[in-house]
């Protein structure tokens, strides 16, 4: 817990291993967000705000 | 005796009150404030991202207060203590991973557009304070990390000219803002940001062929 984390080093980018894999989790999830389906209750072709 | 007679709103027409009323109910009629039925365009996971936000806000706040009663002997030493300090800080890591999602889902859909102007600043100022508030915390866990953190930081708000005001190495100063003034500042922030979505509906897709405005 307590040992110095590795990190990921390309040209002029320097980030913590730790904090690539959250962004790279962010990323995934926002694109699965976009592409998986929606559950839909109800009919709502009425529906407007 | 006769009755008195009840004053009507037309012999007030100047009445604070009433206009209040009026403007509320013009702006933000409860139809809008607590719809029962959404748009077919939000039926997308990426409109959950800011609920997600909100929920994990909740949690924050009810770990949070729970830390400060209990205070930091309690959160260090006992395991229901640690439990709760864990607890807060992950919900916090997922309060700011949800936020930058919804953000990212506001920005590639341009949430902004048809008077929505507003709703997207006070989202950058939630980001702001939320920034601030997450800083004052690491400041006020009470254990080497948050010395560590403050006696490196203190370089960089004197050079910023903010230290004389700011000071990262008063505990008390830092604990304070933490648990009071910028929660609420958030809080006030988030109630004022969902009350100006709630107000304007939810911002239409992106139309190819050019979206008219609402």
């Amino acid at each position: 817990m307590d040992a110095t984390t590795s990190y990921f080093h390309w040209g002029f980018i320097l980030i913590s291993v730790p904090n690539l894999l959250v962004i790279a989790g962010m990323i995934v999830l926002f694109a699965v967000a976009l592409v998986a389906p929606f559950p839909r209750g109800r009919e709502d072709e009425d529906a407007g705000s | 005796m006769q009755a008195a007679k009840p004053v009507s709103v037309k012999d007030k027409p100047d009445s604070w009150t009433l206009r209040v009323r009026q403007a509320i109910d013009r702006q933000l009629p409860m139809d809008h404030l607590l719809p029962h039925r959404q748009p077919y365009y939000v039926g997308s996971w990426v409109y959950v991202f800011g609920v997600v936000t909100i929920a994990a806000l909740v949690w924050v706040v009810v770990s949070g207060v729970v830390l400060a009663f209990m205070g930091p002997q309690w959160w260090h030493d006992s395991g229901v203590g640690r439990f709760f300090n864990s607890l807060h800080f992950w919900s916090v890591q997922l309060f700011f991973i949800f936020m930058v999602l919804h953000l990212w889902g506001q920005y590639f859909m341009a949430g902004w557009r048809h008077g929505r102007a507003a709703t997207w600043a006070i989202g950058v100022v939630i980001f702001g304070v939320s920034i601030l508030t997450a800083f004052t915390g690491y400041l006020s866990q009470q254990n080497f990390d948050s010395q560590f953190i403050a006696v490196n930081a203190k370089d960089a708000m004197n050079a910023a000219g903010v230290g004389a005001f700011f000071n990262v190495l008063n505990f008390g100063q830092m604990y304070g803002l933490h648990i009071m003034l910028l929660p609420i500042g958030v809080t006030i922030l988030v109630v004022w940001h969902i009350v100006v979505v709630r107000a304007r509906g939810v911002v239409k897709p992106i139309d190819p062929e050019g979206a008219a405005p609402r």
